[in-house]
């Protein structure tokens, strides 16, 4: 019994699991706000006035959705890094790291403009009408009256969007990111297959513990920031 | 004679104006069914003018179509002399010329009232918060909601959002002011208190065009009703003449459907 627990302890001195879920941390978090940000842009460009506008936003949104997330991680590495010869910083590891958060963010940018424009239908034409008939232009409509609405309509199904980025964020082992949890999780079972078990729960819980307050906070500020008509 | 008018009098014969709003064989279809039918109509300057008829006749079609939230398949609208432009920028400076009111009020939900009636004055005329600000209490105070302003829209009775609603579209300083069933959405205790507010801007000279069956409304503040069916103008009155006498049996018909109720 004592050589398993000092045996088990070994293991997890040898991979600092924490520092791994640091690393997902950082890749959901800035792969997060540049989804937000493009996924905002994308949802504009859908629900704009423009034809050739909503054309590419909608191309965009259902070719990347309907591409394994997988695949866009290793083209990231392999086109452009390989390929291309691109770096995104002289060390390697944060190139491949900034590689990573990019094809996270192209992905769920898709996504988190469906997020976007499910909460611009909780909006009623009215409001637009209303911006329209003081003669407030698209851009000012959209971005004073349509998206400050949809966001609040939108907390929901964008909480979805972050948790689900979360757990994609460990496909960022296609890009080379060997520091975080899967590709951790993966060398230390390899070389202890004993605690495979063990391992694999830590992990697990570990995952749990990040994710379930994601979803708990999503539900409670959707609920108080929700527009009341 | 004593030339002295009580409120509920018949406003005397007015000075018309220039023509400020003018459709020329304006058509509209949506799919097959043709809405607008040929349309010709010309409201002048300080004219109040009432539009009635049965539902799906096209009223609100109509009033949709003058500040373009509808586009037309052919004819001519100007505004003050101006024809209709298309999206961009002239558009949105037209629409800031024309107010619109809504059956059911549209106050942006997620804006106070105050900054539901300076929103436009700022972006769109350029007005600094402070100078918005107090245009818009002068506003707020003239419809009788200055005592709300720091409120959220759903906060207030229909009445008073109906009434934001207006100070919103005044602050735009229209030329002419649309208006779409403003009280049919309204309970019956709250409809006069938007009446009231819109005879005295109807007493002030204010062009205004409004789909409406309120006679009360029509009798005190119209100098014209125009009667609206399957997409024509049928029958245009003084309102006395209209609702005592009207010409043709569309009209009788339908007074006598609005009289029973
Ligand atoms: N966006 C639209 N698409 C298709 N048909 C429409 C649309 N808007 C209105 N219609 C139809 O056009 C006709 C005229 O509608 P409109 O709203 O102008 O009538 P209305 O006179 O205002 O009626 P109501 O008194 O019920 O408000 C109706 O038959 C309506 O169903
Ligand atoms: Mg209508």
């Amino acid at each position: 019994m004592g050589d398993y627990l000092s045996g088990l302890w070994t293991v997890f001195e040898e991979y600092d699991v924490l520092a791994a879920f640091w690393v997902n941390i950082q890749l959901t978090f800035w792969a997060g706000l540049l989804a937000l940000a493009l996924g905002t842009v994308l949802a504009i460009m859908r629900i704009s006035p423009i034809a050739s506008l909503r054309f590419v936003g909608t191309a965009y949104v259902n070719i990347l959705r309907n591409t394994p997330l997988t695949i866009i991680m290793t083209f990231m590495i392999l086109a452009l890094v390989f390929q291309l010869a691109l770096q995104l910083s002289s060390n390697l590891s944060d190139s491949y790291f900034r590689f990573a958060v990019l094809g996270l963010a192209v992905y769920h940018a898709s996504f988190v403009c469906e997020a976007i424009r499910s909460g611009v239908n909780t909006v009623p034409l009215g409001q637009a009408e209303a911006a329209r008939a003081i003669g407030l232009p698209f851009m000012d409509s959209a971005r004073l009256i349509i998206l400050p609405q949809a966001f609040r309509g939108a907390i929901a199904p964008l909480g979805s969007v972050l948790i689900a980025l979360m757990k994609n964020s460990t496909v960022a082992a296609a890009a080379s990111v060997t520091t975080e949890t899967a590709s951790t999780m993966k060398v230390a079972i390899e070389f202890n297959p004993d605690y495979l078990m063990e391992i694999f729960g830590v992990f697990a819980i570990g995952w749990v513990i990040l994710v379930i307050p994601v979803g708990l906070l999503t539900t409670w500020l959707s609920e108080r920031l929700a527009v009341k008509r | 004679m004593d030339t002295a008018t009580t409120d509920d009098a018949p406003p005397a014969p007015r000075e018309l104006g220039e023509p400020l709003v003018e459709l020329r064989t304006v058509n509209k279809h949506f799919g097959a069914l043709h809405v607008l039918q040929n349309i010709e109509l010309t409201v002048h300057q300080g004219e109040v003018v009432v539009v009635i008829g049965p539902s799906g006749s096209g009223k609100s079609t109509l009033c949709r179509a003058i500040n373009r939230l509808e586009t037309i398949d052919d004819g001519e609208i100007t505004v003050d002399g101006i024809p209709l432009p298309e999206e961009g920028k002239a558009l949105a400076h037209l629409r800031a010329d024309v107010g619109m009111v809504f059956q059911s009020f549209n106050l942006f939900s997620h804006k106070t009232v105050l900054d539901n009636v300076t929103l436009g004055p700022r972006k769109v005329r350029g007005l600094s918060k402070s100078e918005a600000e107090s245009e818009a209490m002068t506003l707020l105070q003239r419809v009788g909601v200055d005592s709300q302003a720091h409120k959220m829209p759903a906060q207030l009775s229909g009445g008073q959002q109906q009434r934001v609603a207006i100070a919103r579209a005044l602050a735009m300083r229209p030329k002419v002011m649309l208006f779409d069933e403003p009280t049919s959405a309204l309970d019956p205790e709250m409809v006069n208190e938007v009446l009231d507010v819109m005879v005295s801007l109807a007493r002030e000279g204010m062009t205004m065009i409004v789909v409406t069956h309120e006679m009360g409304f029509a009798r005190k503040a119209a100098d014209r009703v125009v009667f609206m069916a399957d997409g024509q103008i049928v029958e245009e009155a003084e309102p006395d003449e209209f609702f005592t006498n009207p010409r043709t049996d569309r009209a009788r018909d339908f007074l006598s459907k609005i009289l029973t109720h």
